[in-house]
């Protein structure tokens, strides 16, 4: 069997004393800003991005996974025991989740949410050894029309389902696909948008504007909006799920699973959609709907579940095409084109100990997590007293470093510092900055394959639609944009993004 | 709901993409256009600056029937100091070292928020100056001067 070929020579990979030493320490990191409110996995894997230079790629990749699938933990157990989600997906596990904590049920609460995690995880990473060559045989074979066509799919998919105004999305994509273009282009050798300062004729860095616009950005919109924060601390009692709690939370566990490795797979569907759907879903489905809310176990274990899935799953098409389908997966995209690795289905086959390996290392990631989870929720309960006055200052201080360690020069600094100042504008004025990430980085790889495109068939646009896979892909593209126009669609899209932001 | 201006968040989301656009547009007039067989560096950035422009205007229309208002405050005191902070930390690591840029960017930072203790602000410089000499410095062997001309290079 080849597949487990593969998965025992990834585990051979995540197995190294290195890896497995940076794995852990990605998902305590995870763990850790997924507890703390203010800090998001985004803007922290963007503040560790230039560390990881430093480091292997796949040890590097790694990390970088074990931070994003680790906050999904952290983020559920400030939800259960303070009714604080750490992360917006966890906001659906605070209705039954803190409702069981009150009844003094916490104990089995958390040890569903990470049983329920583990085995989505689990599930997700077989998904991943299972389709993810095939699917990277396929790609291989894309000419520039399909991948132009492809890229367009994806950024428009992403636009479309991640934001809750469509035509804000679409513009930050483009906003994000001119930021792309500033530096010198590769076939005329001209210097674009550079303004005559010779620093841009390299381009805007990626983590200039990641770390500007995700962490100091946000850290100015959050400062003029202080939140208040209480923190009860209630012992927690280390409480075992009962056979019963087990036997009612399989089948949830299972369509929350499914649920989110499907949602997972789409760009621009966050974990937070995924684990709101599961969690309507097991709400028509019980026998008594009437318990949701009041500390139903089912509504801990399917959405808990489902953001797991979802977040793993996110790996298929980043890995095996090398189309980000999240602005966290764009990051890891940019992990790699730092290690001076082109993303992109050669990856699987050039690079197999990066990909294996990091298959590998998701699965023992989330067997670290339950262990890390369960025995030391009294530490990370702890950790949500630190006030955000410390906090923020300690986030500028990682950025800074960051940032300048990229050039070790400080003109990324005075941009970051620029992008801070627009990043906040645009979250002002509720223009979502996440489109616009995805934009930049698909932007010069857009344009490449436009111009290729366009040079096969002698300048001929129909190229994109008379080549069968492109064609699937745009036809896919202009029906995404139907449904989601659709009036009714468009008020049950609004009923949901209003319960999961209030 | 009578229209206004002020304060309206899609008008004012629409102008900083009209602008956007325009601006791509106006500076990509200086660059070949060429054909769509062979595209010159201007093609794409002035396709994509009239798409810009045309989601600019549609976003503005949103604005002028809807009337929503921008939500919450602006912490002028943050806007202001926070990337000054940055700044002074950009400069100050390349011409006098790592511990002094530190030593400024923390307390900076710290001012721009809505409290400020001198104690614990010590303590949290002092705090973060060690955690990341030793991430940084020692652990990842990063080659900056501590202080310039006393201090590591």
């Amino acid at each position: 069997m080849e597949l487990f070929n593969n998965l025992i020579f990834g585990f051979s990979v995540a197995l190294t004393w290195q890896n497995l030493w940076f794995c852990f320490i990605g998902v305590f990191l995870g763990t850790l800003i997924g507890v703390l409110p203010g800090i998001g996995p985004l803007a922290t894997i963007a503040m560790l991005l230039p560390i990881t230079f430093n480091v292997p790629p796949v040890a590097a990749l790694i990390m970088l996974a074990g931070i994003y699938y680790g906050a999904q933990y952290g983020g559920s157990t400030t939800a259960i025991l303070v009714n604080l989600p750490g992360e917006t997906s966890a906001v659906v596990t605070c209705m039954d989740g803190y409702q069981m904590a009150r009844q003094g049920r916490a104990g089995p609460a958390l040890a569903i949410a990470a049983i329920g995690s583990f085995v989505a995880g689990t599930f997700c990473t077989l998904l991943i050894a299972l389709f993810g060559p095939p699917l990277a045989e396929v790609a291989l074979k894309f000419g520039a029309p399909e991948y132009f066509s492809l890229m367009l799919m994806g950024l428009v998919a992403a636009a479309v389902l991640a934001g809750d105004n469509i035509t804000k999305s679409l513009a930050m994509v483009v906003v994000g696909l001119l930021f792309g273009i500033v530096g010198t282009d590769v076939n005329s050798g001209m210097a674009r948008y550079s303004f005559g300062i010779p620093e841009l004729t390299d381009g805007i860095g990626f983590i200039v504007i990641a770390v500007g616009v995700f962490a100091m950005g946000e850290i100015i919109a959050n400062l003029g909006d202080p939140e208040e924060r209480k923190v009860f601390t209630d012992k927690v009692p280390a409480l075992m799920p009962s056979k019963k709690d087990l036997k009612d939370s399989f089948w949830p566990i299972i369509r929350g699973t499914s649920i989110g490795a499907f949602l997972g797979v789409l760009p621009g569907t966050g974990p937070s959609i995924a684990s709101f759907s599961s969690y309507m879903l097991e709400k028509k489905m019980a026998d008594d709907p009437s318990r949701f809310g009041k500390g139903a176990i089912e509504g801990v274990a399917g959405p808990e579940s489902a953001n797991n899935a979802d977040a793993q799953c996110k790996f298929i098409p980043t890995l095996t095409l090398g189309i980000p389908a999240s602005a966290t997966m764009a990051l890891m995209l940019g992990a790699l084109t730092i290690q001076g690795i082109a993303p992109g289905p050669q990856v699987m086959t050039q690079k197999p100990d990066l990909f294996w390996g990091l298959i590998a290392s998701m699965w023992i990631g989330n067997a670290m997590l339950v262990i890390l989870n369960l025995p030391l929720v009294g530490l990370w309960v702890m950790l949500l007293k630190v006030p955000y006055r410390l906090l923020f200052p300690a986030i500028m201080c990682f950025s800074c470093i960051g940032i300048y360690s990229v050039n070790n020069s400080p003109f990324e600094v005075y941009m970051a510092s620029i992008f801070a100042l627009i990043g906040l504008v645009w979250m002002k004025l509720d223009m979502p900055p996440a489109p616009m990430l995805l934009g930049f980085v698909l932007g010069p790889l857009m344009e490449e394959n436009l111009r290729r495109a366009l040079l096969i068939s002698r300048g001929d646009p129909t190229v994109f639609f008379t080549r069968p896979i492109s064609l699937g892909f745009m036809i896919a593209t202009v029906l995404i944009i139907i449904v989601m126009v659709l009036p009714a669609v468009k008020a049950r899209r609004a009923s949901i993004t209003d319960s999961v932001q209030t | 709901m009578k229209f206004d201006w002020r304060n309206n968040r899609d008008f004012f989301a629409g102008l900083v993409y009209i602008g956007t656009g325009a601006v791509g547009m106006i500076m990509a007039l200086d660059y070949p256009f060429g054909s769509a067989l062979r595209m010159g560096p201007g093609y794409f950035p002035t396709v994509l600056g009239g798409i810009m422009v045309a989601f600019g205007l549609a976003v503005l229309l949103q604005g002028v029937k809807n009337n929503e208002k921008i939500k919450g405050n602006w912490s002028i005191r943050a806007l202001i100091i926070l990337p000054l902070s940055a700044t002074i930390f950009g400069y100050v690591m390349e011409h006098v070292g790592f511990i002094p840029a530190l030593a400024l960017l923390i307390p900076a930072a710290a001012a721009s928020g809505n409290e400020f203790k001198w104690g614990e602000v010590a303590l949290l410089t002092i705090g973060l100056i060690v955690l990341s000499l030793a991430i940084f410095i020692w652990g990842l062997g990063l080659p900056y001067p501590l202080i310039k001309g006393l201090w590591g290079y």
